[in-house]
């Protein structure tokens, strides 16, 4: 057992390549927090950029901006990106950074686990993203269908189908990790109904994770089997069934949605009640609506098939196990209006981002009722009503979440807070100019306008609408642009905040000295309460916590380059797998690939990694920053 | 008439169960109105051309209507608390009462919810079902003959083929139908999923390719009176490049004249008229016979769409203007304007040239003269 | 947590896979895991049971005739015993027997080892008679999940032998005993699908 001597938690300066190595190998939920904030954040300015691409296309009839195939690869890769490698691994960014620090513990259950999952998440969407220089990007759609994608041309498939399931396997890895954390290893008094909103979010979706993903890792292999391997899932002539895809993907699909906007119903529990300085109103029947809505989730996959033909039965039941969904959902919205009202209101920006989202997220959720509604859905599938309705629940609800969780946590993840005014600046530029876009949608689609299309015809009553609907995309560019002259503007100033920044906080991540020490808590906490930093501060205690342990050693993991390499080998094998019986070197590379992955599990396996303990004398040399 | 319907079914509902429901009805009014407004009448789902249009009408009303209700209840608690509550009115230093929660309010919103959903479940169910029963499709008369029109509908790429199976005729693009009764449809795709979507009359559904899907729809008037002669239809399911491109239109006449065109489609021969239809017509016997047929009896089974009528059709190739400059920039360069699509460009099929421009030409004078009602 | 510590059999704990934190987390999240996995095989028999004897016209494979009972029943026997033995080795670990539950666990090797074997035999039989993986979606389905399992089988041996191997010379400890009761987990698991792969695919292929 190796034995550190820590000097400081406070950073030292460290050299650039002392940093980049520290990143490459860290098992730190903290840090890995970060990288995952870093690539959601990139992936989003991707997938921002395609959205551009298809407005400015859209902007008027007969337009001829980009071509036919080139626009059914772009709205592929922007709803693919989007939803895989933008909105879940910065979510994944949020839960890191947060729900350690709210349960009191010092890690998640598996570090070198958590690690591994950024990682894939991270080669799969380059895996995926390189298929836009290696002959085109997937053209099937986010949902790739099985007709449609078994006969594109090209590989833009395979890169779909083997960068998702690389991406996927470490959204899973990530879930199961939650999952244990969560369980085991809060802190003492924190029972399951002490946890905040955020940690019983994070809770439940990734319950929802750990069943929902893998369908969709069969429905892949099935699709990458059928192309590469000449399976006969999907191919009828041969006695196979395309709609197997679509049962399987959506199987998938709707709890994935869940998935995304759980965790922002928890950002937002938390900001209200923080924001009005008053507890959430409700917070059992908040969390029996969370868990509610995770267990329907899974019940009305069948919503999104509605016209392929299963049958009036069939359509009837999943049309009213959709509307009782709305049931817990209305709740939750009525139960956040309860929590602000009576309360202190203060609009900063995180505040501002969930007041615009009040109004958003129930105008797509009433939309999302219509379509409940079998028979309004015939009208309606496939058409723009359909984009505006998930655009207003996915934009509304879980990037105004992000957005707001960007300038609720900076302060907890980097001891600084980002402009209030730019930080005003950007909702304002964003909130109008997403409605602008997307509540105009709702008649295009009423108005019969399909959707995926590349261009439409003028002269079908459809010519202003569109115009209006780019028009608004050009506001979100700025907001998004503003934001991030925030974000380097912040960072280069570098202005410490100390801890409690909004000095209202109620729940332990807030209690923390900043920086936040490399292990969490020097003792841990004892929870005496639901929001138990708000209990001790109303006490006095200027410390903000009790503590359950007295001051002993603590057990940290080691740093590990095994997840970057694992992760590596699956990379090379992929390309390997993509261009089996193309290539002469394709068996070979995926022979090598395979190989660099096996042989890190077992370097991992086979030598014992015990990592090291902090004796308890450093840590009383220690001192945390406090403001 | 639908307004008199929804009025009573708003009036019921507000004898039913006691609140103010008038709210309801009278914004069920004040949406129809507002809402028909928009878009074209041979396009628009707000202005619906048929019975199974309408109920999808009526529940697209019903279901706003309600929705609605739930939107003004948000947005009043929204706004008074906003208003209320903020900081600078409660005072900087005040810490507001800790409310853990309401029963009574927790009931209440759970319980009005589940019944403004019932309210909408009622009509869903019944028109779920109402939608799927083709089992008139089979009726036969005394002497045994079919009375409903139906459909084989192949959804191909990118191209639509209409069979009348019992009517023993088959065309392409354009569907005629008769008004004023159920018309039953049999759909399926030759290739990759598509969908089959005329939105003023209906919803649409899906034409896979293991399977045969069932509908019907109904058109209460005649489409001559419209815009461009016919009402639009649309594919609804990506299925490649040229999805956007694959509009079909439908033609509707009553009873009689639909009659007439069917027995016209099913005997009418044509003779090329002139020595340039004639010359065309020679050219379209060398290259083009192969998939594309021009007589109007037949089933389905072409390669290409069927050309009978096609100088009675709206459009060139699904999309484009009717005219001949536009079919001969078709002919020559296909696929320039459907990318994807799968008529052979003319090198392939003309020894390796492209057409003349005199061949052009007489090739457009023929087809444009095929026509079963001039 | 001192991963050295030497017990005897009168201190080691009565369930020492959960003893430590790591232990709980490790016993806890390989159940998780279980429970993905099940969601997994209940897709691949689901998308089974839609494609059973589905192919191109005037296909002459069907269940009915293909599979062949008796050869399956010794594999379903063998597997079933390996899940037994595995149950001895577990039985041994907690009472710090450990050269009991290596013998045991060498047995639940030699066991899983001869199911492989004649799966091997039985794919190699219906490739002969034609019936390869792209003949048709029956078969395509059929190999995917039973190949599936068997590819579990296969892992599950790695896993075992590889444990086995690497603390032949140390023995027990803390650390390692939650290690061998997820892998017997995982093989439980197996035995446990392979029941339902036996039911399903063969005995209501053949009678059903």
């Amino acid at each position: 057992m190796r034995e550190v001597k820590v000097v400081s938690s406070i950073a030292k300066k460290k050299g650039f390549g002392a940093t980049l190595w520290d990143y490459l190998t860290t098992v730190d939920h903290k840090k890995i927090a970060i990288l995952y904030l870093a690539a959601g954040g990139l992936f989003f300015v991707i997938g921002g950029i395609e959205a551009m691409l298809i407005r400015i296309q859209l902007a008027k009839p007969d337009n001829d901006f980009v071509s036919a195939g080139l626009f059914n690869e772009i709205i592929t890769m922007h709803g693919t990106t989007m939803i895989f490698l933008a909105a879940m691994p910065i979510l994944f960014g949020y839960m890191n950074a947060v729900v350690p620090l709210q349960i009191g513990a010092r890690d998640v259950a598996f570090p070198f686990l958590n690690a591994l999952g950024f990682w894939m998440f991270l080669f799969g969407g380059i895996f995926l993203n390189l298929s836009w220089f290696l002959g085109g990007a997937p053209d099937a759609g986010w949902t790739s269908y099985a007709s449609l994608s078994l006969a594109s041309p090209g590989h833009g498939i395979d890169f779909y189908a083997l960068g998702l399931q690389i991406s996927g396997a470490g959204t899973y890895i990530a879930g199961i990790n939650f999952l244990v954390t969560i369980i085991n290893m809060r802190a003492p008094g924190m029972t399951y109904m002490r946890m905040p909103l955020m940690t019983w979010t994070t809770f439940v979706a990734s319950a929802l994770i750990l069943f929902a993903f893998p369908p969709l890792t069969i429905g892949l292999f099935f699709m990458i089997f059928d192309r590469m391997f000449g399976a006969n899932f999907f191919d009828h002539t041969m006695g196979g069934n395309t709609i197997i895809w679509e049962h399987l993907f959506w199987i998938f699909g709707h709890p994935e949605v869940y998935i995304l906007i759980l965790p922002a119903f928890g950002i937002f529990s938390e900001i209200f009640a923080l924001f009005s300085r008053k507890r959430l109103f409700g917070y059992s029947s908040m969390v029996f609506a969370v868990v509610l809505i995770g267990f329907l989730g899974f019940m009305v996959w069948a919503h999104h098939m509605f016209t392929v033909g299963l049958g009036p039965t069939a359509n009837a039941i999943f049309a009213v196990a959709t509307m009782a969904i709305a049931v817990p959902t209305g709740m939750k919205i009525f139960n956040w209006l309860l929590t602000i009202w009576g309360g202190s209101i203060k609009v900063t920006t995180p505040m501002l981002y969930a007041l615009g989202f009040i109004p958003s997220f129930v105008a797509g959720g009433v939309t999302g009722v219509m379509q409940a509604a079998a028979p309004l859905d015939y009208q309606l599938h496939d058409s723009y009503f359909i984009v505006a309705h998930f655009h207003y629940v996915i934009v509304g609800g879980v990037v105004l979440a992000i957005l707001a969780a960007l300038h609720l946590y900076w302060p907890l993840m980097f001891n600084q807070m980002l402009s209030e005014k730019l930080g005003k600046w950007t909702f304002w530029f964003f909130f109008i100019g997403f409605h602008l876009t997307f509540f105009i949608q709702h008649f295009l689609g009423l108005m019969g306008m399909p959707r995926r299309v590349f261009t439409f015809g003028a002269n079908q009553g459809w010519d202003l609408f569109n115009a209006i609907s780019s028009f608004g995309a050009i506001f979100m560019a700025i907001g998004v642009i503003i934001l991030v002259v925030n974000i380097i503007i912040t960072v280069v100033k570098n202005e410490k905040v100390g801890n409690d920044p909004w000095e209202d906080g109620r729940t332990l991540e807030w209690a923390i000295p900043q920086p936040v020490p490399f292990y969490n808590f020097k003792q841990t906490p004892l929870v005496r309460g639901l929001d138990t930093f708000w209990i001790e501060k109303q006490e006095g205690n200027k410390e903000g916590m009790t503590y359950a342990e007295p001051l002993s050693d603590i057990h940290m993991p080691n740093n590990s380059f095994i997840p970057f390499v694992m992760t590596f080998g699956l990379f090379v094998a992929a390309f390997g797998a993509l261009y089996n019986g193309e290539k002469d070197w394709a068996i070979p590379v995926l022979v090598l690939g395979l190989a660099i992955t096996l042989t890190s599990m077992a370097v991992r396996s086979l030598k014992d990694d015990h990592g090291y303990h902090i004796h308890k004398e450093d840590l009383m040399d220690d001192e945390g920053g406090k403001k | 008439m639908n307004m008199i319907t929804i009025m009573k079914e708003g009036f019921d509902l507000a004898m039913m169960k006691g609140l103010k429901k008038w709210r309801l009805f009278s914004l069920l009014a004040a949406l129809t109105i507002f809402l028909s407004g928009c878009g074209e009448e041979y396009l628009s789902t707000l202005t619906p051309a048929g019975q199974v249009g309408r109920d999808q009408f009526n529940l697209l009303l019903l279901s706003s209507a309600i929705m609605a209700l739930v939107i003004i209840v948000v947005v009043i608690i929204y706004v008074v608390a906003l208003v209320k509550f903020r900081r600078s009115k409660v005072g900087e230093n005040v810490i507001p009462k800790q409310v853990e929660g309401s029963h009574t309010l927790e009931v209440i919103w759970t319980a009005i919810p589940i019944v403004l959903l019932l309210i909408l479940a009622v009509p869903t169910v019944m028109y779920t079902y109402k939608h799927a029963d083709v089992s008139a499709m089979d009726n036969v008369d005394e002497e045994g003959n079919k009375t409903a029109v139906t459909v084989n509908v192949t959804a191909k790429l990118y191209w639509w083929e209409f069979e009348y199976p019992d009517l023993g005729i088959v065309t392409a693009q354009e569907l005629v139908v008769p008004t004023g009764e159920k018309v039953y449809f049999n759909l399926k795709a030759a290739d990759v999923k598509h969908s089959f979507w005329i939105p003023t009359a209906g919803g649409k559904m899906d034409t896979n390719v293991e399977n045969v899907n069932q509908f019907y729809l109904e058109f209460d008037k005649e489409s001559a009176g419209l815009k461009d002669g016919v009402f639009y239809g649309k594919c609804a399911e990506l299925c490649g490049p040229s999805h956007a491109l694959m509009d079909f239109k439908v033609k509707t006449l009553d009873r009689d004249d639909f009659n007439s065109w069917a027995e016209a489609m099913k005997t009418t021969v044509h003779t090329a008229e002139g020595d340039l239809a004639t010359q065309g017509e020679e050219i379209f016997n060398t290259s083009c016979i192969a998939c594309h047929a021009t007589s109007g009896a037949g089933s389905t089974g072409g390669v290409g769409p069927n050309l009978a009528a096609f100088g009675d059709r709206n459009r060139v190739a699904g999309f484009m203007t009717h005219d001949e400059e536009s079919l001969k920039k078709w002919i020559n360069n296909p696929q320039e304007y459907k990318p994807g699509n799968l008529m052979p460009q003319p090198e392939k099929i003309n020894n390796g040239e492209k057409f003349s421009e005199e061949q052009l030409d007489a090739l457009a004078e023929y087809l444009m003269g095929l026509s079963v009602e001039k | 947590m001192d991963f050295n510590k030497k017990y005897t059999p009168q201190s080691w704990p009565d369930h020492p896979e959960q003893s430590t934190l790591e232990g709980k987390n490790k016993f806890l999240g390989f159940w998780l895991f279980l429970g993905g996995e099940t969601v997994l095989f209940a897709s691949l028999f689901a998308t089974y049971l839609a494609l059973k004897n589905k192919g191109p016209s005037g296909m002459e494979f069907s269940t009915n005739t293909l599979f062949e009972l008796p050869l399956v029943f010794v594999m379903t026997m063998l597997l079933l015993t390996s899940s037994l033995t595995s149950v001895y080795a577990m039985y041994h670990m907690k009472n710090h027997n450990f050269r009991g539950m290596q013998t045991w666990l060498a047995i639940t090797v030699i066991l899983g080892l001869a199911f492989l074997g004649f799966e091997i035999y039985e794919f190699n039989h219906y490739v002969h008679l034609g019936f390869t993986y792209g003949q048709s979606a029956f078969s395509s389905s059929f190999f995917t999940l039973v190949g599936t399992h068997g590819l579990h089988v296969v892992i599950g041996l790695g896993w075992i032998i590889l444990l086995m191997v690497r603390n032949a010379k140390r023995g027990f400890s803390l650390y390692n005993a939650p290690k061998y009761y997820t892998a017997s987990l995982y093989w439980h698991f197996i035995d446990v699908v392979w029941v339902f792969i036996f039911t399903v695919v063969y005995l209501m292929g053949v009678v059903g």
